[in-house]
């Protein structure tokens, strides 16, 4: 969810509000600045809208589940009333569909291996869903292996299911991660700092040393450099991104440019 | 991970992380902070009949609680084994070693004795929670106050609090555990392990011990096999770790006991700052870079979240702030030698004015005064330079604030001269 296009709104939610959003026009209006938010009502002349993390649809109204910042990125071309949803802090995470996670494969039982992402439940992983995979030529994947994939079902219901293929039948970066590295967990908040475009935390450790790095929407990060200490400096210094403010973090990272 | 052995958090070997205890309002809470682990002590009194066969002794109960939200692993009902064991080990601890002097608990003989019932709650777990749990029923026990009794004949007076002072538990000695993981059967130690480390141990030898030096437990579980001379080693290295643990806690409860008395503000409100909504805040990894230097310079500016957060202060009014519990370091001597060159002038204003409330022995001069003033929290820091390549037992038990900074560069200091020697 991408910090660009949102409108400067330091707007914090709770939980169990409704919310009310500004109407541009609307049969209503009379001039008043807010309006519940109606769907599905008199708004046809409205596009459609978009309710992201955080925002539940409670019959014809929007409710937050969430604490935190409301945030809204206008639509990009043509229709759609642009995209709400809630800007919160958390460590646990919840599989969502569509979702690139790391998974740690901790059962192997016939043709599904099953995959630790965090969640409450292991998700389930077929040996089919690897590029190139089919039932004479199975992937070498070991109980312990590290696993970048996404989720194509994950609901509330269920047990997640996830695979390494996109829809086109490629890996396209999915599968097994090499060797050595190191995995570690971070809020999901930074994950998605890091992972929004323009991210300058990563253009500045692209230019540190020379590395492989993943990032799991689940909170997990693999990475690997030359050696061992570098590796460390990278761990450390992503988990303290967290907490630095970006002067701090300039200065560490022009230190460590330097020696 | 061949060739180099380093921890992921940058400690040596015999690094403990840092050790932070923070008292409530009322007597005999705490919350010990070992690196992330975090452990609340809670300990309560009542009067009870004693049990038959020792009629002429107060009961001490212990339990320690591994809340949910200290793991996702934590499920209530799931974590029987290791509950189990954390408590027996803290029992054996505390009570096989007599610390508490349960004759004093006596009120009547046979009749009426004190039950002082020690509640330990882990609130987060990154490893070592029997370090963090056992110093934490220490101090909480150390920092509990009793109401007062009298006997006359046959009548109990129990005072209430406003009448008489509360008077403190008899306590002999502070055992403390300290623990040790072992790797690939032995052949490496690390103490202090955290919580990956801990998962991926051979074994884990635990030794409790009191300043004086007398062993009060030792428990060696995972079944890895030790050689003599090993646990000797370990038992040497134990010793030098309490007492600089028991060091910290005096200085902590000497702290939080002079403020109470100065009528100062005291609690945990006080040592949360204000307007910060940090659950954690990040340790000042030492990240260790190539160059030494460079190693500890980023010591200094890898900080928590504000930087000045550093010596948690907590603003009052404009022009008034409060660094930890209100109390002034004793060390003002001491620190006149540790000369810092960042002691920043803002940061000296502002203590200033706390120092007019404060009582003010050491700290003479005032404005245009650069000399780093620590007005340190409960416990005080305790900063021992590591010497690269010397004795490797010595560790930073607390890196707080202006001392972190100025230690670190005094670090720097004394590792520029070891490559020219």
């Amino acid at each position: 969810w991408a910090e660009a296009g949102q409108r400067g709104g330091a707007r914090v939610v709770l939980p169990g509000e409704e919310l009310l959003l500004p109407e541009s026009a609307g049969p209503n209006a009379e001039g008043s600045a807010e309006q519940m938010l109606r769907l599905g009502s008199i708004v046809r002349p409205r596009a459609r809208v978009v309710c992201g993390p955080g925002l539940r649809r409670c019959g014809d109204r929007l409710l937050v589940t969430k604490c935190g910042r409301l945030r809204h990125k206008e639509p990009g071309g043509g229709g759609g009333g642009g995209v709400y949803w809630v800007d919160s802090q958390q460590k646990r995470y919840v599989p969502v569909k569509g979702d690139h996670v790391i998974g740690i494969v901790t059962a192997k039982s016939g043709d599904l291996f099953k995959v630790d992402v965090g969640g409450s439940e292991p998700a389930s992983l077929s040996y089919l869903a690897f590029e190139g995979a089919t039932k004479r030529n199975r992937p070498n994947v070991q109980v312990g292996d590290l696993i970048y994939g996404q989720f194509v079902v994950a609901n509330k219901d269920m047990e997640p299911e996830m695979v390494c293929i996109d829809s086109n039948g490629r890996a396209n970066g999915m599968g097994v991660i090499g060797q050595d590295g190191l995995l570690f967990k971070v809020t999901l908040g930074l994950i998605r700092k890091l992972l929004a475009p323009e991210c300058e935390i990563i253009q500045e450790i692209g230019k540190l040393y020379p590395l492989e790095i993943v990032f799991g929407m689940n909170g997990r990060i693999w990475v690997k450099a030359r050696t061992i200490q570098q590796t460390l400096i990278l761990a450390n210094v992503l988990e303290a991104c967290e907490h630095m403010t970006t002067e701090q973090r300039k200065q560490i990272f022009s230190r460590l440019s330097e020696s | 991970m061949a060739g180099s052995w380093e921890r992921l958090d940058g400690r040596q070997t015999y690094d403990y992380r840092n050790i932070r205890i923070s008292f409530g309002a009322d007597y005999g809470c705490c919350v010990v902070e070992l690196g992330k682990t975090r452990v609340l002590g809670q300990v309560s009194c009542e009067l009870v009949s004693p049990k038959l066969s020792r009629a002429t002794e107060g009961i001490l109960f212990f339990n320690l609680e591994l809340s949910q939200m200290a793991a996702p692993a934590f499920e209530p009902g799931r974590q029987s084994d290791l509950l189990v064991k954390l408590n027996r080990l803290l029992e054996r601890c505390l009570r096989n070693s007599k610390c508490i002097d349960t004759e004093s608990l006596c009120v009547v003989a046979g009749e009426k004795v004190w039950q002082i019932r020690v509640d330990l709650h882990l609130l987060n777990h990154d490893g070592n929670i029997i370090d963090a749990a056992s110093i934490a029923a220490i101090v909480a026990l150390c920092h509990f106050r009793r109401p007062d009794v009298s006997v006359q004949g046959d009548e109990i007076t129990l005072y209430a609090l406003e009448e008489r002072d509360p008077v403190p538990l008899s306590i002999h000695h502070m055992p403390i555990c300290i623990s040790f993981a072992f790797f690939q059967q032995g052949t490496y130690l690390l103490v202090d392990p955290s919580e990956r480390e801990e998962r991926v141990m051979d074994g884990l030898l635990v030794i409790a011990m009191n300043k004086h030096r007398e062993i009060c437990t030792i428990q060696s579980s995972g079944g890895i096999m030790l050689l003599q001379d090993q646990v000797l080693r370990c038992s040497k290295i134990a010793g030098v770790k309490v007492a600089e643990i028991t060091e910290l806690i005096q200085k902590a409860l000497e702290n939080d006991r002079r403020v109470r008395k100065e009528g100062g503000k005291f609690g945990f409100a006080e040592s949360i700052a204000n307007q910060r909504i940090t659950a954690f805040k990040m340790e000042k990894a030492p990240v260790d870079t190539s160059d030494v230097e460079e190693k500890a310079e980023e010591i200094i500016a890898e900080a928590d979240p504000p930087s000045e957060a550093v010596s948690k202060p907590v603003l009052w009014t404009p022009g008034t702030a409060q660094i930890g519990e209100g109390i002034e370091s004793s060390w003002g001597d001491l620190e006149e030698e540790e000369e810092g060159d960042d002691g920043g002038s803002d940061e000296v204003t502002i203590l200033d004015s706390v120092k007019m409330e404060t009582e003010d022995q050491n700290v003479g001069n005032h404005m245009g005064d650069d000399t780093p003033i620590v007005l340190s929290d409960s416990e005080e820091d305790e900063i021992i330079i590591l010497e690269p390549g010397e004795n490797p037992k010595k560790t930073r038990v607390q890196a707080n604030s202006q001392q972190g900074k100025v230690s670190s560069k005094k670090a720097i200091r004394k590792k520029k001269k070891q490559p020219a020697d």
